[in-house]
């Protein structure tokens, strides 16, 4: 059997930086090839070579047994190559028709309207056409994306991380179409690090660690812990450690109504409580109001009913952030780069601005450098930022696990007692996850309230003593650790 | 009475016209995701071309075809500035406007045209001249190129989603030459119309800032065809009105009547801003440049 899509010594460097380093992968009809390793192991970098964005330094792309030569997207559609970016390449506001037009240009409106609801049903789904993209949920738009490289004809399928924005529901459902398309002859490719993904839902495993081929094996006679070996090098497992004590009521929603942005849910009576010395979990698929009950601890939009009680100050629900960080919030938001950090900036300044704020390095009319230089030095260290060259770089520059920590540092300088996380550990491989929660735990039991909100069930589940369910906008159940995985993941979904 | 309401209605089209082009310039412009300040600048030169086509023996219907051109030559460096180098939209749309104000002042006093009569347009039916009619069909043409063509499909996506366009294969920087020059030709257009068709002389105040209240009707619109067709004969009534009234002899202010259309911007973009839905209407990366990741 040829190898539909074969990279073969594949290398590709960044400006000094070799992201990819002598790599060879292949394809083959009919298959489900997983493709896992951690960020920056060089899985986007190679996938992009196969769908034309890069052109490899050295090494060779064949297709059907032929070298080939891919000079941009709309070359590798017409070679049959078709990807689903994790970040979803559509047009909100246009329909969901006029998507699919844009993807497979020169052909009339209702040919293409007729093979995509034809397609659509042989792979077991509805579809409405004149709907605008951007009203879809993020499962329906994973589906017209897929519709929309099959149509263009492509028989080699790369799918970009596609089930972290779904439900573990719908994260099922689209393996079984992903089995559909590899029994219907296509090469599906399965960019992913859930490690279960990959065991269950393939037939060919290829490990990448640091721009290398790491290993290429089979799921048989692989488990998780060896795979996680093969992945990081080492083994990384964590395991959950509940609070020991939990001591009084230190943040309180009450029936909390936040209107969202137009034509999206916003938060409907919200009410939990968070006491000292524990961890409260938001669970939740992505959408169903994170975003805005973030925005409400923040402080950066105030709820149009309902009270924000924090210990000693009452309600503080019309208060700004400026006040709430003064007395004693810290807040890890989800966006690292728009919200944690300038990225622009030098990382002593990133460090500073809250000290700066608080005078700690001079008063109104003068900064002093040498002191704040001093304590983000200090910070440095303490929360091991790796890829410091000087503290005069951009915090840009820095690597997502780093920034991360950055950010750890100049808001737990002051030991906050309420601390909001929001998915802390998003886009950071395992290592570095695993930092992030430690600060988290070590916060925790030096008796901050804690906040995570997560779209990541497993890092609710290893983290929380209690956990409470955000679905459209209302928090409709609370478990208390430990609690069933599958018990959660049905009230995520429910529809009651 | 009645002399004078049609003497204002039979005003109103050639008022609405330049404001209809140059909106209508605008919103192809800018659905392909171009933030175009520089209205005012390709009206100026749109509008000298047509004087100076004219001054030297060409057909008044010729004339609008220099406009054009002039209107596509300046679009021509906008679009080397915003597409091709990336120069922030608002800083390069100023710049042309300064360039341009310059740039006819300069040609016409060099050429000694300045308040030369034109013989202009002559009306071919209702008292309304053949580009009155162009407008309708102008208007529903570019609804069809916007909504009916690959042309258009691909425009709108490169407003809404550039990365979304880029992965499609569309190339995003020749999508908006292209629309900054082809939008550059109808705001062209509008200023020829102005100094051919209604002034009929080259002053250098003769665009007096319509392409900045074309700006305006833009957004009021929505950044859709007919909406600012509608617009543009609202501020037509306004602006036909105005003689009207001093040929009167009411007792009203001259500087407050001249000061009306732009009173009238003005409450037009506070009464779109407090509606608030233009979020929605809006292409989605207007004024922004696209750049694909070279890393993630």
């Amino acid at each position: 059997m040829t190898d539909t899509l074969a990279l073969s010594s594949v290398s590709k460097s960044f400006g000094g930086f070799r992201a990819l380093d002598t790599v060879d992968f292949v394809a083959r009809a009919g298959e489900v090839h997983a493709l896992l390793g951690e960020n920056g192991a060089g899985k986007s970098t190679l996938m992009n070579i196969a769908c034309g964005l890069y052109a490899p330094d050295e090494g060779h792309v064949a297709i059907d047994g032929k070298t080939v030569r891919i000079s941009g997207a709309r070359d590798a559609a017409a070679r049959g190559i078709g990807m689903v970016h994790q970040h979803f390449k559509l047009v909100p506001a246009f329909s969901v028709l006029e998507n699919i037009m844009l993807f497979n240009p020169g052909r009339s409106p209702s040919e293409v309207a007729s093979k995509a609801q034809d397609l659509a049903r042989q792979m077991g789904f509805e579809i409405s056409l004149s709907d605008k993209a951007g009203t879809l949920g993020v499962a329906e738009q994973q589906r017209i994306e897929i519709l929309k490289v099959l149509l263009a004809g492509a028989r080699i399928v790369i799918l970009d991380e596609p089930t972290a924005v779904l439900s573990p529901e719908e994260g099922r459902m689209l393996m079984g179409l992903v089995r559909k398309l590899a029994e219907a002859g296509s090469a599906v490719i399965l960019v992913t690090h859930k490690l279960h993904e990959a065991l269950h839902h393939s037939d060919r495993i290829t490990v990448m660690r640091g721009g290398r081929k790491i290993s290429e094996t089979t799921p048989e006679g692989m488990d998780p812990a060896s795979l996680t070996t093969l992945i990081v090098g080492e083994q990384i497992i964590e395991k959950p450690q509940l609070s020991k004590a939990v001591g009084p009521i230190e943040v309180e929603l009450e029936n909390v109504t936040l209107s969202g942005e137009s034509g999206r849910k916003g938060l409907v009576d919200v009410s939990f409580r968070v006491r000292r010395g524990e961890i409260y979990g938001v669970a939740g698929v992505s959408g169903n109001g994170q975003n805005e009950l973030s925005a409400a601890i923040m402080g950066l939009s105030f709820p149009s009913s309902g009270r924000i009680g924090m210990n000693g100050l009452g309600d503080v629900s019309k208060r700004g952030p400026g006040y709430r960080r003064r007395h004693g919030l810290g807040c890890i938001p989800v966006d690292r780069y728009s919200h944690g950090l300038a990225g622009r900036i030098s990382v002593t300044d990133n460090y500073a601005v809250n000290g700066a704020m608080a005078g700690a390095y001079g008063g109104w009319g003068y900064f002093k450098r040498g002191l704040a230089q001093a304590a983000a030095r200090e910070a440095v260290a303490a929360y091991d930022v790796q890829g410091v060259r000087s503290l005069g770089q951009r915090a840009g520059l820095l690597s997502g696990g780093n920034a991360q920590k950055l950010v750890i540092a100049r808001e737990f300088e002051g030991a906050p007692r309420v601390v909001l996380a929001h998915s802390p550990s998003r886009g950071l491989d395992v290592r570095a996850g695993a930092a992030v929660h430690d600060r988290l735990r070590a916060a925790r039991d030096r008796g901050a309230a804690v906040i995570l909100i997560s779209d990541d069930l497993d890092e609710i589940m290893l983290l929380s003593d209690r956990i409470g369910v955000l679905n459209s906008g209302r928090l409709t159940r609370e478990f208390k650790a430990p609690a069933e995985r599958g018990d959660i993941g049905a009230a995520m979904v429910s529809h009651e | 009475m009645s002399d004078f309401l049609l003497n204002w209605l039979i005003n109103i089209p050639g008022f609405a016209a330049p404001f209809a082009l140059a909106a209508l310039g605008l919103i192809i412009t800018e659905r392909a995701g171009v933030l175009n300040l520089g209205a005012e600048g390709f009206m100026l030169v749109g509008a000298l071309a047509g004087v100076g086509a004219m001054l030297n023996g060409s057909a008044p219907l010729l004339a609008l075809g220099g406009s054009v051109v002039a209107g596509m030559l300046l679009g021509l460096l906008f679009a080397v500035m915003v597409a091709s180098l990336r120069i922030n939209h608002v800083i390069s749309g100023l710049a042309l406007v300064f360039f341009a104000q310059a740039l006819v002042s300069f040609i016409a006093s060099a050429e000694r045209w300045n308040n030369k009569a034109i013989a202009g347009l002559e009306p071919v039916f209702l008292g309304q001249d053949v580009v009155i009619f162009a407008v309708p069909v102008l208007t529903l043409a570019v609804l069809w190129l916007l909504n009916k063509t690959r042309f258009g499909l691909s425009l709108r996506a490169v407003g809404e989603n550039p990365g979304a366009a880029d992965a499609a294969g569309i190339d995003v920087t020749a999508m908006r030459f292209a629309a900054i020059v082809i939008g550059a030709g109808l705001i062209g257009l509008a200023g020829g119309y102005l100094t051919v068709a209604v002034s009929r002389i080259w002053v250098d105040t003769v665009v007096g800032g319509r392409g900045w209240i074309a700006i305006a009707l833009v957004i009021f619109a929505r950044w859709h065809p007919w909406r600012a067709v509608l617009g543009a004969v609202l501020f037509g009534c306004i602006e036909a009105l105005i003689p009207r009234i001093a040929a009167t002899g009411a007792d009203v202010p001259r500087y407050f009547l001249q000061m009306t259309p732009y009173l009238a911007t003005l409450g037009v973009m506070i009464w779109a801003a407090l509606r608030g839905s233009d979020r929605w209407a809006q292409p989605a990366a207007l004024g922004q440049h696209h750049i694909r990741e070279e890393r993630d």
